[in-house]
């Protein structure tokens, strides 16, 4: 029942200039309850200086992978399987201390609080330092210097007194600049940007996404972002990974996606979210029941349980088989392709007009 | 800062007072008094009078208690002598001045107190740091393992083997008993390391599960995952930035600890036969010795007030968010 | 349905299709007494939390509250449900004051109005079965209804589209969705006329979400019910509310239909909140909306600024707005009914500028100065 490609795992399907492959990533913790596979059999790729966004719900195993390309999970309870290669280097076999070399300095994360994130004992500055001293062996004076200069660059007003400011003594949208100036320290050539904007306000919002969009011209790094909401993914990707239940379901280009989504699921989250321009005749047609137990997976699609459109397709594929994804464009679903498309022109478009 | 500790102090001898006013009148509400058991069995009236005139318990309530608080601030006059200020009374009992007794008894405790102290903090704090890091490896286990067992033991169980074992079977050790420091170090410290590291021994298991819970706690703080995510070593990010969290609930505990014991280890000195601070309010209440109560209890009630200061300002140390006022 | 929340001044002559006021609020101010000082402590200012709301809603209207966090949305909620004892203003119900309406004098008053929390998980006690939950406004109340209390619980579970078998399991049993389903079965429990719904849906997934949008909306129109629907999701208040209130810093800056809101907003802020909500780029066109980029955070509410509170991230601030606070009045081009706070008000359209409004100063430098990105 693998997926795809374990056959041309160094050959990236979107094409040679991928940064950061990942291929048929299993991750299993272990509770009490029994084991819980978190992620099932992943793969993706991100471009150098383009954005993959993975949108999904909450337990679609869309931070535990990201966590994972880190090496920030538990050593103790989790299982770890399948190929992470950034840049040439296969990450989940690296050993710790190469690790810590390549955190914060070629790849670095921005979390979703940035209250709870940052230290409250240490001030801003020192926070931002750290990471710079430690990968460049600058001194502290450098250091400050280069933390000022990111102070500035993510609009920070008045870096210089603020830099010995506590983080909680910065607003909520100040804290999360001071989060990705920290990020961008060592200039990383990846940033995980795990649900950025989620705690802020909606205005606040719109300001960290254009400047996460803005700083990404500038400095060139290749962004994975992780959220739940689809307008967000959809101004900030390039590309796109529907996630559901520890398993990539659909994948695709951001505008392919969001123009002509291919897998019930999606069909699922876009019918379900009322938007700004949205038809008020038209009720929102939520997806039934809820996401399913990650102890206890529904086998074949995850997503049959809930699906409207099993009948269509023959036999009990839906049950027994897990649906491959395969290369660039693709979803991992039973039906075929002359039926999603019917499927979407005659009952989902229409609704999203 | 400062503004906070002239609060707090302004705030503590208010409740000192207060202490002390119930202390007192609950005391003297007491069906018997001091003058009774003295008396003896074949009591009559005339003595009991007499006792009551030379204790000063004839006088109105109100009055005795005025004359107590006053004599704190400027010093009393009894017919056996004066009794300067801090005098918080002279025992009924042996005649003393109470703060000279509670002089007298008080460097014991404040070893037993601070040599407990320094003890548990670095075992117990270190076991329990030393388990958080290496959770689940045989330290941790064994560590965890030890201080369940320890911290079900009792000072009075735990106090005899000890001295049987030390003392009594192998003489390895002699009775432990109290040199003043000044005196002789040596046998100072020889003589009260026998009932400090039993006294510490308890704590420190206890010291050890808290440690390393808290340890544990903040080890799964977000912002501990933040430092570790820009490349900051296991250790770096242990020591500095999950330790720091971990204190908080250890300096709660400790000041409660801390100020406790300044008031009196009863349980430890009487295992060990030692005269501190705990004998002291066990025999005041005991004999109905109502100043040398008063002076426990109010010496106790200060330190507790005192570290509890000292806690809050120990807070905001530790956490920059703690603002005092 | 229209003019039925404006300045008493205005009030014209009823229109036909205006429902009757159920409530009616005004001037509601809610402030927070911070204390301090030396060596005693005393009162050394306030949290204006709410200053000043004026609002109605009508018999079986939907009214959406919404804002940012720390506008006083939800205190609003809760000074209206009486949870909070309002610091001055007048709370009218059903034409009876209820303001400062001692405990008894409220109790034929309190199972008519219905509160729905936001998070499905801490407002539903652990150690009650589902049944005891729902049942409980009942007992409080002292209603037996027709059939028993048991019954009258199955019907409700059935109503939320929750199974009636459920009855006596207990919360933890049920996923979030299901939860909020049983915080909706409670609040309708003792057929409320106004249920003031405070972020219902913002802790749901978005698949779950919908489930509860559209039950809640259901019940709005089968059975008549009125609600304050407060959120801070634009689409999903324009989704819900017939009418829509636009809080900024503890006063509405803006109220209207959903069509003057959503379509024709004139105040700034309204504009900029509107254009700050990430779409989804449906047909990959791109988007021809106005792009605003307001710089820092919402301001504290200790000190909130003079005159027009919003001014201080507003681009077309001048001196008048300052030094006077700008009523809440129906400004010409306004729909009847549609009132904002403005000195100098945006034109009513949402459609793209010639050039972005940009005040954020990082994206100001970054992207070059005053010239829009795209």
């Amino acid at each position: 029942m693998t997926t795809l490609t374990k056959t041309e795992d160094a050959s990236a399907p979107t094409g040679p200039e991928s940064f950061l492959s990942v291929r048929d990533l299993k991750v299993t913790f272990s509770t009490e309850d029994g084991p819980v596979k978190a992620v099932d059999g992943l793969s993706f790729d991100v471009q150098r200086g383009k954005t993959l966004g993975i949108v999904g719900e909450s337990g679609s195993g869309k931070s535990v992978t990201n966590l994972t390309i880190l090496g920030l999970h538990s050593p103790r309870t989790t299982t770890v399987d399948g190929e992470i290669v950034m840049d040439g280097k296969e990450l989940i076999t690296a050993s710790e201390k190469e690790l810590e070399q390549l955190r914060g300095n070629k790849m670095a994360m921005i979390f979703q609080d940035p209250l709870t994130a940052l230290s409250p004992f240490y001030t801003v500055g020192r926070q931002l330092s750290e990471p710079f001293m430690k990968h460049r062996g600058a001194s502290k004076k450098e250091a400050k210097d280069r933390a000022i200069e990111m102070l500035t660059k993510v609009g920070i007003p008045q870096p210089k007194t603020r830099f010995d400011d506590y983080p909680h003594q910065f607003s909520g949208g100040m804290r999360q600049r001071a989060m990705i100036a920290m990020a961008l320290m060592c200039d990383p050539d990846l940033l995980i940007a795990d649900e950025p904007t989620t705690a802020l306000d909606v205005t606040v919002q719109a300001q960290i996404l254009d400047l996460l969009k803005d700083l990404q011209q500038e400095f060139g790094s290749a962004i994975i972002f992780i959220t739940h909401d689809l307008g967000v993914i959809s101004q900030m990707a390039d590309d796109l990974l529907v996630m559901y239940a520890g398993r990539a379901v659909e994948r695709g280009s951001a505008r392919e996606v969001m123009s002509t989504p291919k897998h019930p699921y999606t069909w699922g989250l876009l019918s379900s979210m009322p938007r700004l321009d949205s038809n008020l005749d038209e009720a929102l047609e939520p997806i039934p029941g809820a996401p399913p137990s990650l102890l206890t997976p529904p086998d074949g699609c995850r997503f049959h349980p809930r699906c409207a459109y099993t009948d269509l397709v023959p036999g009990n594929q839906c049950s027994t088989t897990r649906p491959p994804l395969g290369d660039g464009r693709a979803s991992a679903c039973h039906l075929t392709a002359e039926q999603k498309q019917t499927l979407f022109i005659d009952k989902i478009q229409p609704r999203l007009r | 800062m400062l503004q906070f500790i002239i609060r707090r102090t302004l705030g503590a001898v208010v409740t000192l007072f207060l202490i002390g006013a119930a202390t007192f009148f609950l005391f003297v509400a007491a069906p018997s008094d001091y003058a009774s058991l003295a008396c003896g069995k074949d009591c009559s009236p005339q003595r009991l009078a007499d006792i009551r005139e030379a204790l000063g318990l004839n006088l109105p309530v109100a009055q005795q208690f005025w004359d107590f608080m006053t004599g704190i601030f400027m010093g009393r006059d009894f017919p056996t002598g004066h009794c300067s200020a801090p005098c918080l009374g002279q025992s009924f009992y042996s005649g003393e001045m109470v703060w000279s007794t509670i002089m007298d008894r008080f460097p014991l405790t404040l070893t037993l107190t601070v040599g407990g102290s320094i003890v548990f903090l670095v075992v117990g704090i270190g076991a329990g740091m030393l388990a958080a890091f290496r959770r689940g490896s045989f330290v941790d286990k064994f560590a965890t393992g030890a201080s369940m067992v320890l911290s079900s033991f009792q000072i009075y169980f735990l106090g005899p083997i000890v001295l049987v074992i030390l003392v009594y079977s192998t003489g390895l050790m002699e009775d432990p008993k109290y040199v003043p420091l000044t005196q002789d170090p040596v046998g100072w410290f020889v003589g009260m390391s026998i009932p400090v590291c039993v006294m510490a021994t308890i704590f420190t298991a206890q010291y050890t599960r808290m440690a390393r819970s808290s340890m544990i706690e903040q080890l799964a703080e977000e912002h501990v995952r933040t430092a570790r995510a820009k490349g900051m070593s296991k250790k770096y990010v242990f020591f500095r930035y999950a330790w720091r969290g971990s204190l908080i609930p250890i300096v709660t505990v400790f000041g409660i600890d801390f100020s406790a014991m300044l008031g009196g280890a009863v349980v430890t000195e009487l295992t060990f036969s030692l005269q501190g601070i705990g004998r002291l309010a066990v025999n005041g209440a005991t004999t109905k010795d109502l100043p040398l109560t008063m002076g426990v209890m109010l010496v106790g009630a200060f330190f507790i007030l005192i570290v509890n200061i000292l806690t809050d300002i120990a807070y905001a140390f530790i956490d920059p968010r703690v603002r005092l006022s | 349905m229209s003019d039925n929340l404006t300045l008493p001044a205005q009030q014209g002559p009823a229109d036909t299709t205006t429902p009757e006021t159920l409530l009616e609020v005004e001037g509601l101010t809610k402030h927070f007494p911070i204390y301090g000082g030396f060596p005693i402590k005393r009162k050394v200012g306030a949290v204006q939390a709410v200053d000043g709301v004026d609002l109605t809603v009508g018999v079986g209207e939907s009214v959406g509250l919404v804002g940012e966090s720390g506008c006083g949305k939800s205190t609003t909620g809760r000074l209206i449900t009486r949870l909070m004892e309002p610091t001055a203003g007048r709370i009218t119900y059903a034409g009876q004051d209820i303001t400062h309406a001692s405990r008894k004098q409220l109790a034929p008053v309190r199972s008519e109005i219905q509160m729905i929390f936001q998070d499905p998980y801490s407002s539903l006690n652990p150690r009650q079965t589902v049944g005891s939950i729902i049942k409980a406004p009942m007992e409080v109340n002292g209603i037996e209804p027709a059939g028993g209390r048991e019954k009258k619980v199955r019907e409700l579970l059935e109503l939320v589209g929750l199974n009636p078998e459920h009855y006596n399991r207990f919360p933890h049993e049920f996923s979030g969705g299901q939860r909020q389903r049983i915080g909706v079965a409670r609040a309708l429990a003792l057929e409320p006329k106004l249920i003031v719904a405070d972020e219902p849906v913002s802790a749901l997934d978005v698949s779950i979400q919908a489930q509860v949008v559209n039950l809640l909306q259901e019940v709005q129109k089968e059975l008549g019910i009125a609600f304050l629907f407060i959120a801070h999701d634009l689409a999903v208040v324009r989704h819900f509310s017939q009418r829509v209130a636009v809080m900024y810093l503890g006063k509405v800056v803006e109220v209207g239909d959903r069509d003057s809101i959503y379509n024709h907003p004139r105040h700034p802020y309204t504009h900029a909140l509107l254009s700050a909500v990430p779409e989804i780029d449906l047909d990959g066109e791109g988007e021809a909306r106005e792009r605003i980029r307001l710089t820092g955070d919402v301001p504290s509410p200790i000190s909130p600024p003079s005159g027009c509170r919003f001014r201080t991230r507003c681009w077309k601030a001048q001196d008048k707005c300052a030094s006077e606070e700008p009523p809440l009045v129906k400004l010409s081009g306004s729909r009847e009914g549609h009132l904002t706070a403005c000195h100098f008000p945006e034109e009513p359209t949402l459609q793209g500028r010639a050039q972005d409004v940009v005040m954020d100063p990082a994206l100001k430098a970054l992207e070059g100065d005053g010239a829009g990105k795209d």
